[in-house]
């Protein structure tokens, strides 16, 4: 694009109006024009930049005065009212426990679907899953919550809430963008490293796992740290499948588990204007800071991986 | 179902051409060095979860539009759009501003590539013709993206459909006996959203109340099927026609 700018100048063409009486007032017209667009698409730019500035701002300035050990090592058992003690040890292992299992469920499955694609599938079959899988990284997060409800009133009963009726619904959401995410980089092994193996004499499932899954490990890695990173904050299908306790529970068969996202709702929802706000914003600076975690780290193994490429 | 159809189309006459003129700012107007840290600020926005955006929604969004939406409908009340303004401004209106910042990054993210993707070759044409930036724009950058801006708007569009926890913590629910079509955009307590609808209810629900949230959310997942199934079928018939070049 710079290029383009710098030689624009020193052609010098000619105006290329024909009617050269009226070529003055057009050419200030038209820079008038090209001023204003300019500076509208800069404001547009600025305006966009009001919500985050404001969002990250009200975050931190009121989550860091949440921020205390007591925060972060406390459940919420025996705290009621306008107590100020409590904290969000409950909601943050359970996010961690549920994420956890949900990643667990969906990496293979998303890993193995995204190697069928690009190494298998061929023909229709294979483009019609590519393209449902398109459309399924779109659909809202609250139907993943239905279907995961629906589908252990089913097999269980209608009363049960686990934990792991939390992790199906979010890897309902995670393996579609496993699957996306992991066929792009597999798609980047270059086919001259597959056709050398084959040269070798070696069978095409050892190709693929000692050749192509070697060469994107740190691709597919990344993009399942950022997979994870983007149901971490899911709060609709988890409000409905997993609720919200006061205590810590580690059993994932069995009973409500707390989570950060959903910890954050229900203090709000209950007291939005005291101290539950408080404890909202302090859930959702311990959220956010995990999830910049988490694209720190994908960020960090992707760079090591492409020193260790050279 | 009304209301969710209609805060994620205000949603998205809010964000459209707002993230189209980011994508062209990013993608042809902002100096190069400074288009990388703008892009990744913009995908930013994208990795914040619904629940935070909620909170600031509630917090810092509607204590602020309230005044001004208090000014629009005392001034042009008498359009039925902007009658019955009451605070605080937990209506459809600032919901539907919510959305469009929420889908802003992924609208702007794809028209970002397709603007990108416009061939040198227009561009460099149409500045031979003498045309300025603005010019080069329309001639040659947005009719090319044209088909990759209709899809972006879709996927947002789904997007903003789908949304639950923000709608839920901003929008006053639905109140009984009020119209099921109310085009009052500032007055409170006269819509719904699906996913919000479902949010609130499922707790209390049981038997065959349980059944009608999960047939409504059976219609939801069909409205957003069908318009990122839109929205796919637009970019892949878009990727084909760019490879053959």
């Amino acid at each position: 694009m710079t290029t383009v700018l710098e030689r624009s100048p020193g052609s010098e063409a000619p105006p290329p109006s024909s009617s050269p009486l009226t070529t003055d007032a057009r050419g200030r017209r038209r820079k008038a024009t090209d001023v204003t667009m300019r500076v509208l698409v800069t404001a547009a730019f600025l305006v966009a930049l009001i919500p985050l500035i404001s969002l990250l701002y009200e975050v931190i300035s009121r989550g860091v005065r949440m921020l205390s050990w007591e925060f972060l090592s406390t459940d919420m058992q025996g705290v009621f009212g306008d107590m100020t003690s409590g904290g969000i040890l409950h909601a943050l292992l359970g996010t961690v426990q549920i994420t956890a299992l949900a990643t667990l469920i969906s990496a293979p499955i998303g890993l193995l679907a995204a190697i069928y694609l690009v190494e298998y599938g061929k023909g229709r079959l294979a483009r019609v899953l590519t393209f449902f899988v398109d459309v399924m990284t779109g659909i809202p997060s609250i139907v993943a919550g239905l279907f995961a409800v629906a589908l252990f009133a089913l097999l269980v009963g209608p009363d049960y809430r686990s934990g792991l009726m939390g992790a199906i619904a979010l890897s309902v959401l995670m393996i579609p963008v496993v699957v996306r995410s992991c066929e792009e980089m597999l798609k980047l092994v270059p086919n001259e490293l597959r056709e050398a193996a084959y040269a070798l004499g070696v069978p095409k499932w050892l190709t693929i796992v000692k050749v192509v899954l070697r060469t994107s490990l740190a691709g597919i890695v990344t993009s399942i740290v950022l997979a994870i990173a983007r149901v971490i904050g899911e709060t609709a299908p988890l409000l409905l499948t997993v609720g919200i306790v006061t205590q810590v529970n580690t059993n994932m068969l069995d009973g409500r588990v707390a989570t950060l996202p959903v910890f954050a709702y229900s203090q709000y929802s209950q007291d939005a204007l005291g101290v539950g706000a408080d404890r909202a914003w302090g859930a959702a600076f311990v959220l956010i800071v995990l999830i910049m975690l988490l694209n720190l780290v994908a960020r960090f193994i992707s760079r090591r991986f492409s020193i260790a490429e050279r | 179902m009304f209301g969710t159809v209609l805060a994620a189309l205000l949603a998205l006459v809010v964000a459209v051409p707002l993230s189209v003129a980011i994508a062209l700012f990013i993608a042809h107007y902002a100096p190069k060095r400074f288009a990388g840290p703008v892009a990744y600020v913009v995908d930013l926005l994208a990795a914040i979860p619904s629940v935070v955006y909620g909170l600031w929604g509630f917090f810092w969004l509607v204590p602020r539009v309230g005044p001004a939406m208090d000014w629009v409908s005392a001034k042009l009340g008498w359009i039925p759009l902007f009658a019955n303004y009451s605070p605080p401004a937990k209506n459809i209106s600032s919901a539907a501003l919510v959305l469009a910042v929420m889908i802003l990054p992924i609208i702007t993210a794809v028209s970002r590539e397709v603007f990108l993707q416009t061939p040198r070759l227009h561009i460099e044409a149409s500045l031979a013709l003498g045309a300025t930036k603005w010019e080069v724009a329309q001639q040659a950058i947005l009719p090319f993206g044209r088909s990759g801006v209709v899809s972006a708007s879709m996927l947002g569009l789904g997007r903003a459909l789908g949304e639950t926890m923000a709608v839920l913590m901003i929008l006053a629910p639905f109140a009984k006996g009020s119209e099921i079509y109310s085009w009052q955009l500032l007055a409170s307590a006269q819509h719904q959203t699906i996913a919000a609808n479902i949010a609130q209810q499922i707790r209390e629900a049981s038997g065959i109340s349980v059944s009608v949230l999960i047939a409504s959310g059976l219609a939801l997942f069909a409205i957003t099927l069908v318009v990122n199934m839109l929205a796919r079928w637009i970019v892949s018939r878009r990727a084909a026609f760019s490879g053959a070049n």
